[in-house]
C-alpha cells in the first residue's frame, strides 16, 4: 500500500543504485576469488605482470571461483542463440523441462488443495481429524520426502514427467489448503444467514459465496505454492541422474566444476522463479478485474 | 449420558476388532495367495469401527483438548491401517516399510542418526539459521533510519521469494567444501531475505499513539526503538524465525544432496534411498520431522514469554 504512495521514479532509482552496488561488489568479489587461481594458472607461467593484467585475467577466467557477471550473461547468451531450442545445450530447453512439471503439478496440487479444503470446511470430523495434520506438516522439512516418493514412483513403473510432478504438487498442496480453509470460512455469519433465507442448497452457497470469498485467500497461497512447487520439481530432478531440467543442469555443473554453468544455470532459475509467479499474478489480476466487470 | 455411553462404546468396539485383526493376520510373506476374505472383511470392519470413532469424538464439544484428542486418533488409527496394510498385502519393503520397522530402525541405528542430527542440525542448520536470521535483523534495523535504501532493498528482497535459492547449493559446496560450512551458508543465504522483509515490516508496526508518546518524552531514537518499536516488531520477528525454521532444515538437506562427508541427514536420506533401505530413509525423515516441530513448539512458547502483550496471544 505505502509503495502506491511513492512516484514512480523513486521506487526506481534506489533499486537500480542497490543493484548496481551488487553488481561492483560481484566484480570486486570475483578478482578477490579469482586472484590465486588467475596467478597460478594464467600470469605466472608468462612472467611478471601488471595490476590491470591481473584483473583482465581474473575477470576472464576458464573456470573460475567466482564468474563476472559479464561471463555469466555471455554464456547464458551463448546458450540461448547459438543452439535450437529442443538442444539439450540451450538452457531454453531445460527451463521448459522444469517448467512443465512445475506446472502439471501446481495445477494438480492447487486442484487437490481446493478439494480437501472444501471437504475440510464441510466435514466437522476432518476438520478436527486432518487440519492439524496439514497445519503441522507446515513445521516439517517435507522436501526431504522427495526421494522416498521418486524410489516409490520408479519402482510402479513411472518416470520422466510424473515423479517430479507428484512431488511439485504435494509441496503445492500444503499452503493452498490452508489458504483456502480460511478463506472458505470467511463470509459473514450475516451473509451466511442471507443465502440461508433464499434457500440455497449448500453446492450454491458455495460457489456464490464462499468460493468467491475466498478468492483473495486463494491468489496469495498461489504465489507461495508455485515458488515451492518450482524448489520441488528441481530438487526432483538432483537424484535420479535426470538428464534434463534446471536441477540436473546445476548437479552436472557441480560434478564437472563447470562454475559458469552452474551460475547461468541459476540465475535461469531465478528468471523462471519471476516468470511463473509473475504468471500466477498476471492470472489473479485477470480473475479480478473480470469479477469487478461482471 | 447415552452420547458418552456410544462413544466409549465405539471406541471399545474399535479397538477390539484392530487388536484382534492384528492378531488374526499371519506375519508378511507367509502366504502367496494373497489376503484372505476373512481377513479382509475384518479390515472393512475395523474401518467402519475406525472412522466412526474418529467422527464420535470429533463431534464432541467443551473442553480445547477435544480437538487434539481427534488429531491423535487420526494419527494413531493412519499408523495402524499403514501397518496391517502393508503386513497384509505383502508391499514389498523397498515400496512402503511398516511403521514398526521405521521404529525398529530407529532404536537400532540410533547412533547414526543421532551423528547425522549433530552433524546437520547442530552444526549446519543452527548456525546458518542463527546467522541468517541474526544478519536480517541487524540489516533490517540499521537500514531503518535510510529509507532510500529501505525503498532499494525491500523490493528485491521481496523478489527473493520466488527464487529457488537453494539452487546455491552446488556453488556454496565448491566454495566452502563439502563440511557444514557450506551447508550453513546454504541457511544464510535462505532465512537472510524473510528475516529482514518482516524486521523492516515490524519496525512499521508500532502505532501512530504510541509513538507520538515516546516523543512527547522526548525520548531518544535509540529509547524509542528498544522501548517501543523493537518490542512492537517482536510477533513478525518470531514469525519469520518459524518460516526460517523450516527453511533452514530444508536448505540443510537438500544441500547435502549436492556432496556432503558420510554424514547428515540429507545425505543419508539420498544415500539409503539408491540403496534401497527405505525403513532407515524413512527413520531420518522422522528426526528431520520431529526436530521441526519441536523447533516450532519452542519458538511458540519462546514469543508466550516476549510477546504476551499481542492480543494473538493474550485471547488464547
Amino acid at each position: 500500500m505505502r509503495s502506491k504512495a511513492i512516484p514512480l521514479r523513486e521506487r526506481v532509482l534506489p533499486v537500480a543504485l542497490v543493484l548496481a552496488a551488487t553488481l561492483l561488489l560481484w566484480y570486486v568479489g570475483a578478482v578477490g576469488l579469482n586472484r590465486a587461481g588467475a596467478v597460478e594458472r594464467v600470469l605466472a607461467p608468462q612472467g611478471a605482470y601488471s595490476t590491470g593484467q591481473l584483473i583482465t585475467a581474473t575477470l576472464n577466467m576458464e573456470r573460475p571461483v567466482l564468474p563476472a557477471p559479464h561471463q555469466v550473461v555471455a554464456d547464458l547468451y551463448r546458450s540461448l542463440v547459438d543452439w535450437p531450442l529442443d538442444s539439450p545445450r540451450n538452457l531454453l530447453y531445460h527451463a521448459a523441462v522444469t517448467a512443465q512439471s512445475t506446472l502439471v503439478g501446481f495445477v494438480l496440487g492447487t486442484l487437490l488443495g481446493i478439494v480437501l479444503a472444501a471437504a475440510i470446511v464441510h466435514s466437522r470430523t476432518l476438520d478436527r481429524a486432518l487440519l492439524p495434520w496439514i497445519v503441522a506438516s507446515q513445521t516439517v522439512p517435507v522436501l526431504a520426502i522427495a526421494p522416498i516418493v521418486l524410489v516409490i514412483l520408479g519402482s510402479l513403473g513411472f518416470s520422466g514427467l510424473a515423479p517430479k510432478a507428484a512431488i511439485a504438487m504435494y509441496l503445492c498442496f500444503f499452503p493452498v489448503t490452508v489458504a483456502m480453509v480460511a478463506g472458505l470460512r470467511a463470509p459473514q455469519r450475516i451473509e451466511t444467514e442471507l443465502m440461508h433465507t433464499y434457500a440455497a442448497s449448500r453446492l450454491q452457497a458455495f460457489w456464490l459465496l464462499r468460493m468467491p470469498s475466498a478468492l483473495p485467500f486463494l491468489f496469495p497461497s498461489l504465489r507461495v505454492a508455485i515458488a515451492a512447487g518450482l524448489v520441488g520439481a528441481m530438487v526432483a530432478e538432483l537424484p535420479t541422474g535426470a538428464q534434463a531440467g534446471l536441477g540436473a543442469k546445476l548437479l552436472t555443473g557441480s560434478y564437472y566444476g563447470n562454475t559458469v554453468g552452474i551460475w547461468s544455470a541459476l540465475v535461469m532459475s531465478a528468471l523462471l522463479g519471476l516468470a511463473l509467479t509473475a504468471a500466477v499474478a498476471g492470472v489473479e489480476r485477470w480473475v479480478l478485474q473480470t469479477r469487478q466487470a461482471a | 449420558m447415552g452420547r458418552q455411553f456410544a462413544l466409549w462404546l465405539t471406541l471399545l468396539a474399535a479397538g477390539i476388532a484392530a487388536a484382534a485383526l492384528a492378531q488374526a493376520v499371519p506375519p508378511a510373506g507367509s502366504s502367496d495367495v494373497g489376503p484372505a476374505t476373512a481377513h479382509l472383511l475384518g479390515l472393512a470392519v475395523v474401518v467402519v469401527l475406525a472412522a466412526r470413532s474418529v467422527q464420535r469424538v470429533a463431534a464432541l464439544d467443551g473442553r480445547r483438548w477435544y480437538g487434539t484428542a481427534t488429531a491423535a486418533l487420526f494419527g494413531l488409527w493412519v499408523l495402524y491401517f499403514w501397518q496391517i496394510g502393508v503386513t497384509m498385502f505383502d508391499v514389498p519393503r523397498v515400496l512402503l516399510p511398516a511403521p514398526a520397522l521405521i521404529g525398529q530402525m530407529l532404536i537400532d541405528r540410533w547412533d547414526t542418526l543421532a551423528g547425522d542430527f549433530v552433524q546437520t542440525v547442530l552444526k549446519a542448520v543452527l548456525v546458518g539459521w542463527a546467522l541468517g536470521s541474526g544478519l536480517g535483523f541487524a540489516v533490517g534495523v540499521a537500514i531503518d533510519r535510510a529509507p532510500f535504501l529501505q525503498r532499494g532493498l525491500l523490493p528485491l528482497a521481496n523478489l527473493t521469494s520466488t527464487v529457488p535459492l537453494v539452487a546455491v547449493a552446488p556453488i556454496m559446496v565448491m566454495w566452502f567444501g563439502f563440511e557444514w560450512p557450506s551447508k550453513a551458508a546454504v541457511v544464510v543465504l535462505m532465512t537472510f531475505f524473510p528475516m529482514l522483509v518482516s524486521t523492516l515490516a515490524g519496525l512499521q508496526a508500532a502505532g501512530r499513539l504510541e509513538l507520538e508518546l515516546m516523543h512527547s518524552y522526548a525520548a531518544s531514537y535509540p529509547r524509542t526503538l528498544l522501548d517501543l518499536r523493537l518490542p512492537a516488531a517482536m510477533p513478525f520477528i518470531f514469525n519469520a524465525l518459524k518460516v526460517n525454521a523450516t527453511l533452514a532444515l530444508i536448505g540443510a538437506i537438500v544441500a547435502e544432496f549436492f556432496g556432503s562427508p558420510t554424514v547428515g541427514l540429507g545425505f543419508r536420506i539420498s544415500t539409503e534411498a539408491a540403496r534401497m533401505n527405505m525403513a532407515l530413509v524413512w527413520g531420518a525423515i522422522v528426526v528431520a520431522a520431529v526436530t521441526g516441530s519441536v523447533a516450532y513448539a519452542v519458538l511458540v512458547q519462546l514469543e508466550r514469554r516476549v510477546a504476551f502483550w499481542h492480543p494473538s496471544i493474550r485471547s488464547k
